[in-house]
């Protein structure tokens, strides 16, 4: 009964998780488009958008292998994976010990490689820019969330994200110097990672400006759509990720009574709203940048993650 | 097991070299060759891996009345030995395979077909070595049969000179090693391996020890700044030799420093690891970013072999830093670790080189810039390259990320070490390796992309056909195993268990206990990863979301036109190339390392001439660290140049006046 009971918790929050991401995209996009004094489209657009793809028909390139095709599927599956095993409301799901926050980090990884490499089946000059410049950025932003990993293991003495997000819990924590610097890299990183403004701009299709969008440009159909649920899927997995390890309130364990699991789905319903919130306003407030200033974005959360780390290896209570 | 049956594969590998020597430019000589080579690779191996499973204690030593005659020749298999036995003739089986197929575009056989079994049976016998006299024999042989090998197809540019280079090296690798096991030897000549272990070593031969070893096996495995012959000559080599030199070879010269340094030299203070450590972070760091600057693709591998000996020296590294402080359990994982991506490394490299030596086969090319749209004209052997750049970049499921886990979990046990020095180092050593990560799957995406995928650049690639049937089968075969050592890696670490015992003295949690086929690195509370559940999960989530979209929305399809812009038949030139694709790196990391800057010439409005785009990139260990010593190693030759032109009386007076010099300074220190 106890492992029905589990297995229900750890399927209900991946359907959970699906079923949310485009709603968050959606609440951003609102949000953004009052900010702009535009009247902006319905938080539910983002579903319709997908279902409209969902429903037409691919229009492949002609030189496209059977890697552009499995690609939409590849990094749908890693991300939703890597997803499920963030803890949204409840913590200590039946399988997140199947994965640590190192090897969700990797599968995010992965999940670029084959987009990368998508990027660049069908020759055109657009997706090996878009390519090009996306491992750039990875290749800056991965170190840094790794260094992030690896303050918030040393905290926590685990890196198990179930275990993590308890310890955060726990009156143990305190305010830590190692644990703002984290935060602001783990923003930084969330934000390069999900290709937002001042990174990369979701909304523009202006080949010098865009990275994500020119990698993606010649899919088309159920394949569009799948990737756009895999950008949404991992905009919710790093606000998640962020609500579970620095908002931890109202994370429940999975044998909590009923009432309050709804009331820690409540709480994380709430995180949701006000980082999607956030968000906008952040990248209503910012102007994008050149891509050779995003280096330098970066590797300044890769210095405060480093400097996190650091400070953990020198002194336990830092 | 006996330690005869690999003494007898050595020497069937020996005659088979002495049989190819006489039939080697016959049309069956490939054929007998390497069908032996993979005969007796088969037969070691698997008696390596009986060993390993039967728990690893040492086979009864032999003693053969060969080499000097009051020492003899001793032969011992440990549990590190039959480890390195298993990867040397996995390595050596599967490359005999291909080159079954592989040998047939062979242009000069008679000078590769000697010296294969040769070069095989020289890195075994390194392994099987146990007295000082044995060992350097071995390793000596195995560099210059490796030289001939390297220099087979020496009439092509460069090749010369990277055998000239490699031999300058190897040479200078022996000598460091030499002094090493004579400085461990000590004055009383104790060479059987047993009799260095028993004794007693000072803090300073201790010290110089290691120094030499860093040196002479480090070397041959390829550290910075010892690399620089590695990308010539790994590169230079036929493919299936390319992937022994760079998957097999380099793994010798790991072994070479555990045994010397882990096992001979007994313990160490912290100071080592801090070498180590601090080397080995430079070297995964250079050598992932010389690999994104190239275009070469089997050059491009080599510079990949030298990051992953600096993963693997990370490893090694970390392991000295926990053993010296006494902390088993830590110094465990992290040799581990260290063993397990030897293993990996030895798996995906060497596929990585025959999918190269497939493409170089099909097109003639191996400059990237003339290769792409691979991937429709030789599916299979793509799809394996595939899989074994996923695995090099250390992404899961494949094995390539559990060792990197593992080190990544050795690196986070390390703030309970002591010593302030390590404290401040180990953390930036995890960002190095980190950083160097996704670098590499930046390269592969890059390797991938331009060699496979996009369409081709020019017309060699339009002709190109699918590998044959025993290159495909060796790639295939490395590919299931690349994906079993990533889905299943308790095993593998419960058969490295005793090895580690007898090294560190301490051993990780056994595996095979664990529920669900997960590994768990020191405690279930801290950390695990299952490879197979995440790689079941990823397929039917994969296979899941495919059915559903396919039966309740649409599986309609169009093939159309790339999108053009509304410029139209835009030539394949018009891709994104590797410099190209290289280029955001090359300006964020390279203009600091090696001082890249580009020049772009634009003709005057109105020319016909074309822009011209120039990157001029410096090579800072070669312009920094050899260009000096060979500048003053031919300005002092140019001095000497006349004493080859002196009269025989002044010849007479100059020995005259040596000896008297000679005895002079006898007749002082006496």
């Amino acid at each position: 009964m106890a492992l029905i009971h589990e297995f229900a918790v750890q399927g209900l929050q991946m359907l959970v998780v699906l079923l949310l991401a485009p709603a968050l995209v959606g609440l951003v996009r609102k949000v953004k488009a009052r900010l702009l004094r535009r009247r902006g489209a319905d938080i539910l657009q983002p579903y319709r958008d997908i279902l409209r793809l969902v429903r037409k028909e691919v229009v492949l390139a002609e030189n496209a292998s059977w890697l552009f095709r499995a690609t939409p599927y590849l990094i749908f599956a890693a991300t939703w994976v890597a997803a499920a095993l963030v803890p949204t409301f409840a913590t200590n799901l039946m399988f997140s010990w199947s994965a640590d926050l190192i090897a969700i980090t990797a599968l995010l990884a992965s999940a670029r490689f084959f987009l990368a490499l998508a990027g660049m089946d069908v020759g055109t000059s657009f997706g090996g820019i878009g390519a090009s410049r996306e491992v750039m950025i990875a290749s800056l932003a991965e170190p840094a969330m790794m260094m992030i990993v690896f303050t918030l293991a040393l905290i926590a003495g685990s890196t198990q994200l179930s275990t993590i997000a308890a310890f955060m819990q726990s009156p143990m924590v305190g305010l830590r110097v190692s644990l703002g610097l984290a935060l602001v890299a783990l923003v930084i990183v969330a934000i390069a990672e999900n290709a937002r403004i001042p990174v990369d701009n979701p909304a523009t299709h202006l080949e010098l400006t865009m990275v994500h969008e020119a990698m993606v440009l010649e899919y088309s159909g159920r394949h569009l759509a799948l990737i756009e649920l895999t950008a949404a899927l991992k905009l919710l997995l790093y606000v998640s990720l962020i609500a579970c390890i620095f908002l931890p309130w109202g994370v429940v364990p999975p044998d909590a009574s009923m009432a309050a699991q709804l009331v820690a789905a409540f709480a994380y319903l709430v995180k949701l709203a006000l980082s999607g919130v956030c968000l906008a306003l952040f990248e209503t407030a910012i102007a994008k940048m050149r891509v050779f200033r995003v280096p330098e974005f970066l590797g300044a959360a890769l210095m405060l993650g480093l400097l996190a780390a650091l400070l953990r290896f020198v002194s336990g209570s830092l | 097991m006996p330690i005869v049956i690999w003494l007898w594969c050595v020497a069937a590998l020996f005659l088979t070299s002495l049989v190819a020597l006489a039939t080697a430019r016959s049309a069956s000589a490939r054929v007998l060759v390497y069908g032996i080579c993979l005969a007796a690779s088969v037969v070691a191996f698997s008696a390596a891996l009986a060993q390993l499973l039967a728990g690893g204690s040492p086979a009864p030593a032999i003693v053969l009345p060969l080499g000097l005659p009051w020492v003899g020749a001793h032969f011992r298999v440990d549990a590190l030995a039959a480890f390195f036995l298993a990867v040397v003739n996995l390595g050596g089986g599967v490359a005999s395979l291909y080159a079954l197929g592989y040998g047939r575009h062979e242009q000069a056989p008679h000078r590769v077909l000697p010296f294969y079994p040769a070069f095989l049976a020289a890195m075994n016998l390194v392994v099987l070595a146990d007295d000082t006299y044995s060992f350097l024999l071995s390793w000596e042989f195995m560099s210059l049969v490796s030289w001939a090998l390297v220099i087979a197809h020496h009439r092509e540019a460069g090749n010369a000179r990277a055998g000239y280079i490699y031999l300058i090296m190897a040479s200078f690798g022996t000598l460091a090693l030499l002094l090493a096991l004579g400085l461990l030897a000590g004055a009383d000549g104790g060479y059987a391996f047993g009799a260095i272990r028993a004794g007693h070593h000072s803090t300073l031969v201790a010290a110089l020890v290691l120094v030499l070893v860093l040196l002479g096996a480090g070397s041959k495995a390829g550290l910075t700044p010892l690399h620089v012959w590695l990308p010539l000559a790994h590169p230079a080599a036929p493919s299936h030799v390319s992937a022994l030199l760079s998957g097999v070879m380099t793994k010798v010269a790991v072994y070479g420093f555990i045994r010397i340094v882990f096992d001979l030299l007994g313990a160490t203070g912290w100071w080592s690891s801090m070498a180590v450590l601090a080397l080995a972070a430079a070297t995964t760091f250079l050598g992932v970013l010389y690999a994104l600057m190239q275009h070469d693709l089997k050059r491009l591998l080599a510079y990949h072999t030298v990051e992953n000996i600096g993963i693997i020296f990370i490893g090694l590294g970390l392991a000295l830093a926990f053993r010296a402080n006494g902390m088993a359990a830590a110094a465990a994982l992290a040799l581990t670790a260290a063993l397990f991506h030897v293993f990996n490394h030895s798996l995906f490299k060497s596929l990585l080189f025959f999918g190269a030596g497939a493409v170089l086969n099909a097109t003639g090319e191996r400059d990237m810039e003339r290769l792409g749209g691979l991937i429709h004209r030789m599916p299979l052997a793509s799809f394996a390259f595939l899989v074994g750049c996923v695995a090099i970049s250390a992404l899961p499921p494949l094995n390539g990320f559990v060792s990197e886990w593992l080190t990544f979990q050795a690196i986070l046990l390390s703030p309970a070490l002591p010593q302030w020095g390590l404290k401040i180092l180990i953390p930036a050593v995890g960002a190095v390796l980190a950083l160097s990560a996704a670098l590499a799957a930046a390269c592969f995406v890059k390797a991938f992309g331009v060699t496979f995928l996009g369409r081709p650049r020019s017309p060699a690639v339009t002709t190109a056909r699918e590998a044959d049937r025993f290159s495909l089968a060796a790639m295939l075969f490395l590919a299931v195993l690349c994906l079993l050592a990533g889905i299943l890696p308790g095993p593998v670490i419960d058969l490295l268990a005793p090895l580690t015992q007898a090294l560190v003295q301490g051993h990780m949690p056994a595996q095979a206990s664990t529920s669900w086929l997960a590994i768990v690195p020191v405690s279930e509370s801290r950390s695990s990863y299952d490879g197979l559940l995440v790689f079941v999960f990823i397929t039917l989530s994969a296979l899941l979301s495919a059915y559903a979209i396919h039966r309740l929305a649409s599986r309609a399809l169009r093939r159309a036109p790339a999108w053009d812009c509304g410029y139209p038949d835009a030539s394949p030139l018009t891709q994104y190339s590797a410099a190209s694709f290289a280029q955001p790196i090359r300006r964020v990391f390279g203009t600091v390392v090696f001082g890249a800057r580009e020049k772009v010439e634009m003709p005057p409005p109105g020319s016909s001439a074309p822009a011209v785009l120039q990157v001029e990139l410096h090579d800072p260990v070669w312009e920094r660290l050899y260009a000096p010593v060979i500048g003053t190693v031919n300005a002092a030759a140019e001095r000497l140049n006349h004493l080859q032109f002196l009269t025989i009386r002044r010849y007479l007076s100059l020995v005259f006046l040596a000896l008297v010099l000679l005895l002079l300074v006898l007749a002082l220190w006496l």
